[in-house]
């Protein structure tokens, strides 16, 4: 199997959907011509042309409500948005457009439509540009929201948000679109809504998503030398989110720490959080934990930013004292 | 089509229809017929919002009808309409049935979307009206979206989206109109202009009041239209609807009119914002008195045809609050039904 980068495992999904369905098309800024701001899109315009491989004008809510009316009449429309930050200009369509057509139309209109790009903090980019959005956007019902780890399951989920009838926010790592990883280019689907324990351990259960999943592998590798096993929940949706896999992997380790990129307040790990003590309560024998960004805007300056970030030491700390080993 | 640079200059303009333009009579029928129903539908619907059988928002169309009426009369079934919160005339005009149209300001379950959109989100999908949308600017891009999916697939289909004057200040207008005219979409950027964003006047809202001339910054067909006079709407409906669908360019046309009643059920029609003179004086311009009195002129139609095709409206619509008032609500499961579909591709 060979091994590539998460952004080609992407670029492989786009081209493979859009070989399978010629209702699918890519619309964004710089996807064209510049071949992608990220090059997912690399070899798109040249292979589909231009009229499914389209540039747009810097004009977030525009071409969102462009991919929201194609939705409507017929077409499959992937909305790439050059970060999830400029995306809210487009929050309007996302959110009272695409969310919400099906149901006040009492069913009449499903809403085809992947809007995609990278999410979270890359280095010192500054307060604008390094905001992870997956807690506003999984507020939302009518929405589902995706967030992959690894290049496999970037590829299997992509293909499985084109393919959904429903409107899908798709948030790609910034930092991950280097990291490799063995990718089949056979056609595979990953279910969206399912979460994958991708290490067992027995111990301490560890729920994260998208980067954080790295973080969170490499927390478990460095326990192990202490003789503790951590289990590791990549939840790859979080709307819908896999309940029942958290919940059997915190029954069986009895503790829990959620790792995530954005902010505490309201965040994703609040929602774990909350299924966790409703469903666990009497398996629990420490209070769950959360690892995220402090809760400030993030600074440019290279230490600030250190501290700002939920990292490997942060998540090192929570799992010592979920364990009560300090 | 006039070019930019050499149009007439306001409404006026656009009440002599040349001869050979002029709707037959029994076009002329149809039109008077669909804005009277519009009107009394509107009417009965100020009724129920006050005795409680509507909820909500309610924005009613009356003093408008020329508008909707001389556009979406010449559309084909296949072609494509969106609009604003204000959407019952446009969606009588473009077929959806007074009961349907009632049911759903009913919140029942016999209304075009299920009771559960109401009177800002009227659809049907089989008429290819695309909604009633309640964020105003919000549908324009989507329209935009319409055209570019028309294109796409090689149709020669057109999309209709109407707005009000107040939208145009609006970034979502801005970003939308660029897109059509840049990659030549087949749209009809319809400005209902009359005159006030709920209680704005548009002298308080634009930077210029010619609305229009917006059209120039993208470079698109632009004209003022009559929106009182169906056949000045007509007229410049049936060259923006051409060249949508025959040439695929967009178009932009604002539409003098005014609305009778005020922004919603919750406002009085006039005072804090609007005179009473001036309410007065525009009612001289009632469209559809206006369309009745140049038939009447011409012979074609007599006082008692028209009350007879009042009275037949009227029945209609009483049908229509009947059949709204014996259909039920949806069951409570429905709440959580139409969120997400099952299917995939």
């Amino acid at each position: 199997m060979a091994v590539i980068t998460y952004r080609d495992a992407l670029n492989m999904a786009l081209r493979e959907e859009m070989h399978r369905d010629d209702r699918v098309f890519l619309m964004g800024e710089e996807v064209a011509v510049y071949q992608g701001a990220y090059k997912v899109s690399k070899g798109l315009l040249q292979e589909f042309g231009e009229m499914r491989v389209v540039d747009t004008p810097i004009t977030e809510l525009g071409f969102a409500g462009v991919g929201v009316g194609a939705a409507m009449t017929g077409l499959r429309p992937i909305i790439e948005f050059m970060t999830w930050n400029f995306a809210l200009l487009a929050i309007d369509q996302v959110v009272n457009a695409a969310a919400k057509m099906l149901y006040m139309s009492g069913g009449q209109f499903p809403m085809p439509i992947v809007f995609r790009g990278p999410n979270g903090a890359a280095l010192q980019l500054g307060a604008q540009h390094s905001q992870a959005w997956e807690s506003w956007l999984a507020h939302i019902p009518g929405l589902k929201v995706v967030a992959p780890a690894t290049p496999y399951d970037a590829k299997g989920l992509l293909k499985a948000a084109i393919r959904d009838d429903n409107p899908v926010c798709f948030l790609e790592g910034e930092m991950l679109y280097n990291t490799k990883g063995e990718v089949p280019d056979t056609d595979y689907i990953i279910p969206l809504g399912k979460a994958e324990v991708k290490r067992e351990g027995e111990h301490v259960t560890l729920v994260a998503h998208g980067k954080m999943v790295l973080v969170a592998l490499q927390a478990a590798e460095q326990m192990a030398k202490d003789g503790i096993a951590c289990e590791v929940v990549d939840l790859r949706t979080i709307r819908p989110m896999d309940v029942d896999t958290i919940v059997q992997s915190v029954k069986k380790t009895n503790r829990c720490v959620v790792v995530e990129e954005g902010w505490e307040v309201c965040g994703v790990g609040a929602q774990v959080v909350d299924y966790v003590q409703r469903h666990c309560f009497d398996f629990l024998d420490a209070p769950v934990l959360r690892v995220h960004q402090a809760d400030a805007p993030m600074p440019y300056t290279k230490s600030l930013e250190k501290a700002a970030k939920p990292d490997l030491p942060k998540t090192i700390v929570a799992i010592r004292q979920v364990l009560y080993l300090d | 089509m006039t070019t930019a640079k050499t149009r007439k200059k306001g409404p006026s303009s656009r009440t002599d229809v040349p001869a050979s333009d002029t709707p037959s009579p029994a076009t002329n029928r149809v039109l008077l017929y669909s804005m009277l129903l519009q009107r009394r539908f509107e009417e009965r619907c100020a009724e129920m919002y006050a005795i409680g059988r509507i909820g909500g928002f309610c924005h009613l169309y009356i003093g408008q009808e020329a508008v909707s009426t001389g556009f979406i009369s010449q559309l084909r079934p296949d072609d494509y309409v969106i609009t604003t919160y204000r959407d019952h005339g446009q969606a009588l005009a473009r077929g959806l049935t007074p009961r349907a149209v009632m049911a759903e300001l009913f919140g029942r379950q016999d209304g075009c979307s299920k009771g559960k959109g109401g009177s800002m989100h009227l659809f049907d999908k089989q008429l290819g009206f695309l909604g009633g949308h309640g964020i105003v600017g919000g549908h324009i891009p989507i329209a935009a979206g319409v055209g570019f999916s028309i294109k796409y697939r090689g149709g020669d289909q057109v999309i209709i989206c109407f707005m009000g004057e107040a939208a145009v200040n609006n970034g979502a207008f801005h970003e939308a109109l660029n897109m059509a005219a840049l990659w030549k979409l087949p749209c009809v950027f319809v400005i209902e202009n009359n005159r006030y964003g709920m209680g704005t006047a548009v002298e308080r809202a634009s930077a210029i009041h010619d609305i229009y001339k917006r059209g120039a910054s993208y470079d698109m067909p632009r004209d003022v239209v009559d929106g009182q006079d169906v056949h000045a709407v007509l007229k410049a409906g049936a060259e923006a609807i051409n060249r949508a669908r025959t040439e695929s360019m967009p178009t932009l046309l604002e539409l003098r009119t005014y609305r009778f009643m005020g922004h919603s059920m919750s406002d009085a029609v006039s005072g804090t914002y609007r005179t009473k003179e001036e309410l007065e004086q525009y009612l001289k311009r009632d469209p559809i008195a206006l369309h009745r009195q140049r038939m009447d002129e011409a012979g074609e139609i007599t006082a008692a045809e028209v009350t007879a095709m009042d009275e037949e409206i009227k029945k209609i619509v009483q049908e229509s609050i009947d059949f709204a008032e014996q259909s039920p609500e949806l069951p409570l499961e429905a709440l959580m039904e139409d969120i997400l579909v099952e299917t995939t591709s």
